[in-house]
């Protein structure tokens, strides 16, 4: 493989590894505070695509109005499922709410193959990000650039909301300690309420990318993506923001680059994120970032 | 004396009522036919238009051996496991005397011994795996078989497009991809050309970048892809990106209108072998139905429809030769259709379950599926 093929093969493992990450964002965010895996993130994330497809189909909304009104509704979404379906469980032992977001994963799913059809669905590319670039050898679409841009830019607001706001710092001492940031005063459902919403947002606006990047879209769609983003959560540590995007990234080049060095072996390129999980699962549970575990 | 009166009356009143209802069912009891389809899932395009198409012809010949026939569709999800749970429960709990299904070999591959083994006659619209009837008594398929359309495949490559490289990436997933695959590489060495990159993907697969590097490494003549639409389009569009300039020759899985919707102008030239046309209408029968379908769905019939109906119609015609809907006969009848006029062709069907048609070759031109030649056995 000379340099050109590498360096197309990295710029595509930098895209789909940023979308990765930014989709793990969410899953972290919702562990860190509530010790939930939300494996309904995925499917959030396939609403929003929809949301943002039915925008510019039957709204004719242009896609710079429709694609943060999805993000919107999205985050809106979240907060509704957290207050139907999370909330009740709350305190109710880890196994039922996780119960819960397998079914909340379901429904969602279900719900999307009976109202928008089982038939895949063509995303349109706006022509700002349909445009193709050639640097020498190597050519890409502008997408491939945009995506890490994009996402890096998400990651340092969220990064600026977690650490900098008064939310933010709510968020982190739920994630300490629920009980005693309550007994502080501070109104714990509307936090919870709001990380949500975070989260959702977050798997959007990466749904959104992921749809103008690979433009097929059908109910299923966030299945796959979301169990590779919650290893990429896992990869980094879970509840560590900044972890989250680190795991995405390895994961997705780790993914293109086996695929490009043994071709014959790109039938395992979904293993490479399972195997992975499950070394991290031996060797270093708490992820690359996370705290080490007390002796 | 009157309380014997009275009951006599009423006894002679149930007796008429039942009696009357009896009749009636006999008269009208309808005969019952399943349909396995995909109709979620990664092969949905196939799964809802031939059920399209059975409705459309279910309206043009509603009855056989004077009884109205009753339709049952059972989703199969695109799954393979699905599938053998829709036949099993087309014949356990709807007891249906012959099934439609299904769109793909792999699921067809994983519904027929059941149907074989509970004597229910099976016909597929579009499994061209021969794997799906070979030993099976009781499976037949309306459509060519894959060792023809690979054959045809590569004669047209070699021939007409002047290819001696050929490049090739298979959904190794699939058992219509696999073995299309082999049978077009296999045709194409024997006439003399070389495969310059063999590479392999998944259903479901987004991403087709790595294994589209190599091929453009490789430098071929034509890149094959027998794969499913939405894979095909996602490939093409992908090529498109990496300013790959190689003509795309894929097969029947591609004839979707999601290929188009999906791919948009990145499919332009895409060239496929595929079982319909309405350009290749030759009988009657299929004019009427291109007509029909047209009147009530409002789209133009294409490939898998046209196969869906013919699917509806074979079972049809082969129980009105047999004159019943007993497994064993209908299945006597099936295996020996001979000159059938079906809607996408002439049909005929053999013991081994597989029907000899004529395959066409159609191109992406301007946005939609153009007609350019057809090819007989």
């Amino acid at each position: 493989m000379d340099f050109s093929q590498i360096a197309q093969q990295l710029i595509n493992g930098l895209s789909l590894g940023s979308l990765y990450g930014i989709i793990a964002i969410g899953y972290t965010m919702v562990y860190g505070i509530l010790r939930l895996i939300n494996f309904a993130h995925g499917d959030v994330m396939m609403m929003g695509c929809f949301f943002a497809f039915y925008g510019i189909m039957i709204f004719s909304l242009p896609w710079w109005v429709s694609f943060p009104v999805a993000i919107a509704l999205t985050a809106l979404l979240g907060i509704l499922i957290d207050r139907g379906a999370y909330r009740p469980v709350r305190n109710a032992p880890r196994i039922s709410a996780l119960i819960t977001a397998i079914g909340v994963s379901f429904f969602l799913e279900n719900l999307g193959l009976v109202v928008f059809g089982g038939r895949p669905k063509g995303f349109p590319r706006p022509d700002m990000f349909a445009g193709i670039y050639t640097i020498g050898n190597v050519r890409f679409l502008g997408l491939s650039i945009w995506v890490p841009i994009i996402t890096l830019g998400l990651l340092l607001v969220i990064l600026y909301i977690v650490y900098r706001t008064r939310a933010g710092r709510a968020m982190r001492c739920i994630s300490y300690d629920m009980e005693t940031t309550r007994l502080m005063g501070v109104d714990v459902n509307r936090v919870i309420a709001f990380t949500f919403a975070l989260g959702s947002a977050a798997a959007a606006a990466g749904g959104i990318l992921w749809a103008m990047k690979y433009p097929q879209i059908n109910p299923l769609m966030g299945i796959i993506p979301g169990l590779k983003a919650f290893v990429a959560a896992v990869l980094g540590g879970v509840g560590n923001v900044v972890g989250a995007m680190l795991g995405g990234l390895i994961l997705g080049l780790a993914e293109i680059l086996l695929v490009a060095i043994r071709p014959d072996l790109s039938g395992y390129r979904d293993a490479i994120a399972f195997g992975i999980l499950i070394l991290i699962l031996l060797f270093r549970p708490t992820g690359l970032m996370g705290e080490k575990l007390p002796e | 004396m009157k309380r014997i009166l009275v009951v006599l009356m009423a006894l002679l009143l149930v007796f008429a009522v039942v009696g009357t209802a009896a009749a009636a069912e006999k008269k009208a009891e309808p005969v019952r036919i399943g349909m396995y389809l995909p109709m979620t899932g990664g092969v949905a395009a196939y799964g809802q238009m031939e059920h399209a198409g059975v409705l459309v012809a279910n309206k043009m010949k509603p009855t056989v051996l004077g009884r109205p026939v009753e339709l049952f569709l059972v989703d199969t999800k695109s799954d393979k496991i699905e599938a053998a749970n829709a036949v099993d429960r087309l014949i356990k709990k709807e007891k249906v005397k012959a099934i439609i299904g299904e769109a793909i070999s792999g699921n067809t591959l994983a519904g027929g011994p059941i149907a074989d083994k509970s004597k229910v006659p099976m016909v597929s619209p579009t499994a061209t795996n021969p794997l799906v009837t070979q030993n099976r008594e009781y499976v037949f398929r309306v459509c060519f078989i894959d060792p023809f359309q690979g054959e045809m495949a590569a004669k047209y490559a070699f021939e007409t497009l002047g290819a001696r490289k050929a490049a090739m990436m298979i959904d190794i997933a699939q058992d219509y991809c696999v073995g299309l695959g082999n049978f077009f590489a296999k045709s194409f060495i024997k006439q003399g050309g070389k495969i310059v990159a063999m590479t392999y993907c998944q259903t479901g697969d987004q991403d087709f970048t790595a294994q589209l590097s190599t091929i453009m490494a490789a430098k071929p003549d034509v890149l094959y892809l027998p794969n499913y639409y939405t894979e095909v389009a996602l490939t093409c569009k992908q090529a498109a990106e990496l300013g790959l300039k190689v003509p795309v020759f894929t097969a029947d899985g591609a004839q979707a209108p999601e290929l188009l919707s999906i791919g948009g102008k990145d499919v332009e030239g895409v060239i496929l072998t595929a079982h319909f046309a309405k350009e290749a209408a030759v009988t009657e029968l299929s004019r009427q139905y291109i007509n029909n379908y047209q009147k009530d769905t409002g789209k133009e019939a294409s490939g898998f429809d046209a196969l869906g109906a013919d699917a509806y119609f074979a079972i049809l015609d082969a129980m009105t030769r047999a004159k019943s809907t007993d497994g064993p006969k209908v299945r006597e009848a099936m295996a020996s259709t001979k000159n059938f006029q079906g809607v996408s062709g002439i049909i005929n069907i053999g013991p081994d379950g597989n029907a000899v048609k004529s395959l066409v070759l159609l191109h992406v031109k301007d946005g939609d599926f153009k007609y350019l030649a057809t090819v007989n056995p």
